[in-house]
């Protein structure tokens, strides 16, 4: 019988044929923690006697989320993570250097492998032909002790994209449509495979946007074949020989299917405070913003800032307007600086952050004051999630985002 | 509290009120970001859980109380905490119609469990009782008795060494 991508990777991790519904215990090639998560996968492994990584060399902790670090309980949990690496010889991902799932999917993930994360976010990596997947500390914690962690089989479902966008749609709006559509547990415990025309047709930043935004469907995981554009993105990263192709077999079983015609989207909005209460932008115009954020995991590469560039070069943010651009890693904020990408978004009157999950999470930079409104290209807008539950976050594209800070206003893209 | 919850947990059957909470409880909600410098001091995170959802929860919980939620509860982040915490309150279970799958895996392995239920008849309030072993719940306010959705047997035995890291210690690898 035909396997689906999960099916088929989690099978070569776990010695047979994997069906859904089955529990495996699966080898594991690559784990990464943050500095949220970290320490307490630190104490687990302290607890159980077991401070030890089964492969160093492709466990990595982050230390982005708090970065560099506003307080010195965080300066202090950043020490416990680095006492961790100097012990086990795992790698440590330093202030500046990035986002996890930007940095895994730059320097460390292949096509066909097993990855676990302790952060939800971890399933971008999917858009390498990979099983990665988000859990806990201490799941994260005994897989990177023992390289081994236990999963359930998901079943899958088969999302087909056909077409492609229109000028001004990209492809936070797809998914920001398929989470809509789906409804934000409708895939929970399943997990994705981005397939046809449409899906081979996106660039790797695309598949990245959309592999990192399944698991606010409820995805387990969600996953694209390994293909040219792969092949063409491990070699731009410089690492050809990482390349496998992947696809799942054309006689796959899925539980269910979902169409998308790329060329029939239009820019989307997630209103507070679900992701999936999705809009049209046209029922967002004129909502008056405060801040406007463009970075993160979900759109925070070099095509993501240069969408947005391109959108306000040569004009200014709108006054009372904060505008904050933060690049998703040292390599993207490296080919922003060269690309004079930086120096527009200065002219315009935004502000450039460092490397790392920035406001994102609402840690530090960019909190957001009571009643205050925000658009981001970040892929939550929960209650508080900004550091603030008396704040309110659209979710938007880059161009979206771009085109509501001039306007002061949340804007279509395809009016400015 | 921790010597107190393993023995609650260790009894089948849990008495105590219910908190009521809605659908899409995310754990933003349970353990907000804005606390992050909290989080190698749960006790001190578990003061704010819930508190985006209901800012009197921490102080109002007792020992053996249980979390009642409606779809998709725990949503969001892959935070430990978010579990780590209600159990740190000495919350004997979380009842809910559904759970995102992040928060179901954290809640039996840091040792909470975690019920799929239909809790629409569950008021704030209500005085339950829950037998782990039989999976009847009754709500002794209202007189009525219902049944949650069996544990699979890997969450069980993960539940009956008191969590993941417990059960690496006691068998050195996974047995599940
Ligand atoms: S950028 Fe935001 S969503 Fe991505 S890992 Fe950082 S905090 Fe999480």
């Amino acid at each position: 019988m035909g396997q689906t991508l999960a099916e088929k990777i989690i099978s070569a991790h776990s010695g047979g044929p994997a069906a859904p519904g089955e529990l495996v215990i699966a080898d594991v090639d690559a784990a990464l923690v943050q500095d949220g998560t970290g320490p307490l996968a630190v104490r687990e492994l302290e607890k159980a006697g077991k401070v030890q990584a089964a492969h160093p060399e492709r466990t990595v902790i982050f230390l982005d989320h708090a970065s560099p670090s506003p307080r010195k309980e965080l300066s202090n949990a950043h020490a416990i993570l680095r006492d961790f690496a100097r012990k086990t010889g795992v790698i440590v991902s330093e202030i500046g250097e990035g986002v996890c799932h930007q940095r895994m999917v730059e320097d460390y993930i292949r096509p066909g492998d097993l990855l676990v994360g302790a952060d939800s976010h971890t399933v971008t990596a999917g858009a390498l032909g990979a099983f990665a997947t988000g859990m806990g500390s201490t799941d994260v914690a005994f897989a990177i002790a023992l390289g081994k962690v236990w999963l359930r089989v998901p079943e899958s479902f088969k999302i087909e994209l056909a077409g492609s966008f229109t000028p001004g749609v990209y492809a936070k709006d797809l998914m920001l449509t398929i989470i809509g559509r789906i409804g934000a547990d409708g895939a929970t415990y399943k997990s994705l495979d981005f397939t046809g025309p449409g899906a081979s047709g996106l660039t790797m930043s695309e598949r990245f946007t959309l592999a990192n935004m399944s698991v606010e469907a409820g995805a387990k995981a969600g996953i694209f074949a390994a293909d040219a554009k792969t092949k063409e993105f491990l070699t731009e990263m410089g690492r050809p020989g990482d390349f496998s192709p992947i696809a799942p077999d054309t006689d796959a079983v899925y539980e269910k299917t979902f169409t998308f015609d790329l060329g029939k989207l239009e820019p989307t909005v997630s209103f507070p405070h679900t992701v999936d209460n999705t809009r049209p932008v046209g029922e967002a115009q004129g909502i008056k913003i405060h801040q406007a954020f463009l970075g993160t995991c979900t759109n925070g590469r070099l095509d993501d800032l240069s969408i947005a560039a391109g959108i306000v070069e040569g004009k200014k943010t709108a006054p009372g307007v904060r505008f904050l651009i933060c690049p998703a890693s040292r390599k993207v904020y490296r080919a922003a600086l060269d690309e004079g990408l930086l120096g527009i978004f200065v002219d315009a009157g935004a502000t450039v952050l460092p490397p790392g999950c920035g406001p994102c999470v609402g840690i530090h930079q960019g909190v957001l004051g009571d009643g205050e409104v925000c658009i981001a290209t970040q892929n939550r807008n929960f209650h508080g999630r900004m550091g603030n539950p008396e704040g309110f976050i659209y979710l938007a594209s880059p161009a979206t985002v771009a085109a509501s800070a001039l306007a002061g206003e949340i804007t279509d893209p395809r009016r400015a | 509290m921790d010597a107190l919850n393993r023995a609650k947990r260790a009894m089948p059957l849990a008495k105590g009120r219910a908190f009521k909470f809605g659908d899409d409880i995310s754990t933003d909600h349970i353990a907000p970001g804005r606390y992050f410098h909290l989080r190698n001091d749960l006790p001190k995170l578990a003061e704010h859980t819930l508190e985006d959802a209901d800012p009197t929860f921490a102080s109002r919980v007792k020992p053996g109380d249980f979390v009642v939620g409606g779809r998709n509860f725990g949503l969001g982040s892959s935070r430990e905490h978010a579990p780590r915490v209600i159990r740190e309150c000495g919350v004997a279970a979380v009842l809910a119609k559904s759970f995102a799958r992040i928060f179901y895996r954290n809640s039996f392995n840091v040792g909470l469990p975690a019920l799929v239920c239909d809790t629409d008849g569950i008021e704030e309030g209500d005085e339950l009782e829950v037998n782990l072993g039989s999976g009847v719940i009754r709500d002794l306010t209202k007189s009525t008795e219902l049944r949650f959705t069996p544990i699979p047997d890997s969450m069980r035995a993960l539940l009956a060494d008191g969590g993941l890291t417990e059960h690496i210690v006691k068998h050195g690898t996974f047995k599940l």
